[in-house]
């Protein structure tokens, strides 16, 4: 059952990524990054992520991505123009990228041999109680930091949507 | 077939949903697409770290795997206000006529 799901998840989101670099039209690529995103949800849960997965979905799929359609509707962005070096990209890149992920996959395959199975619900330290015990005590700190991070990029995103720029 | 795999398999998933978003990055010529490019390819780092996490049964990996969502979200909000802004100077959105920098 477990290998089922992540088949279908998996093939979900590399079906949904091979699209979004396939697709000229940025709304397309949007709506397959969503698709992306919430396979990873579900394989997040598989791996006892439920906090992640939870977030997953709320900031990437609900937050980021309502912000990507938003910016393509807004500039009304259209699809994009075929230059002619695309030809060269498919001969050369596409090769050149099934090669590369051979060879990590082989890599990963012989220098981890013995990992663990995944089997839904056997890490338990993935709830939100055991995140949010992590996080406000050992990585007390950078959580803090983020918050100036966040500042940070509210106050440039502010300065840079200004029209005197 | 298995019941259960084995996390390398998430490991090559996230490898391969890297490897397109490297593909998308370097291909597109739209600069909101690249801009998605980039954040599938944190998506797959991320993958990656909840992988690593279930492997050797901590937190650590999910606490990290948090943070880049939230540096995803920061880098989304400006980097979006960027592309405005250059829309609103330039009017367009292909990366190559946005090349002042080169001379």
């Amino acid at each position: 059952m477990d290998a089922i799901l992540f088949l279908i998840f998996a093939a979900i989101a590399v079906g949904c990524a091979i699209n979004l670099v396939v697709q000229t039209h940025p709304i397309s690529s949007a709506l397959s990054l969503i698709g992306v995103m919430l396979a990873l949800a579900v394989l997040y849960l598989l791996l006892g992520a439920e906090f992640l997965a939870a977030a997953q979905i709320i900031v990437y799929a609900g937050a980021i991505m309502v912000l990507f359609v938003f910016v393509i509707m807004l500039l009304n962005a259209g699809a994009e123009q075929r230059v002619n070096r695309a030809q060269f990209a498919k001969f050369l890149g596409v090769p050149a990228l099934i090669g590369f992920l051979g060879v990590v996959s082989f890599l990963i395959q012989t220098l981890m041999p013995n990992t663990k199975d995944v089997v839904f619900g056997a890490f338990r330290n993935g709830t939100a109680e055991a995140v949010g015990r992590k996080l406000f005590t050992e990585y007390l700190l950078p959580f803090e930091v983020t918050s100036l991070l966040i500042l940070i990029a509210i106050l440039g995103a502010v300065v840079l949507a200004r029209k005197e720029i | 077939m298995p019941s259960a795999v084995p996390v390398s398999w998430y490991l090559i998933l996230s490898a391969i949903l890297f490897g397109l978003g490297v593909a998308g990055f370097l291909f597109r010529r739209n600069i909101i697409t690249v801009f998605m490019s980039i954040e599938l390819m944190l998506n797959a780092v991320n993958l990656s770290l909840v992988a690593f996490s279930y492997q050797h049964n901590q937190t650590d990996g999910h606490i990290f795997s948090f943070f880049v969502m939230v540096v995803a979200a920061a880098e989304a909000a400006v980097g979006l206000a960027i592309i405005l802004t250059v829309f609103k100077n330039r009017s367009t959105l292909a990366i190559d006529d946005v090349s002042s920098l080169k001379n």
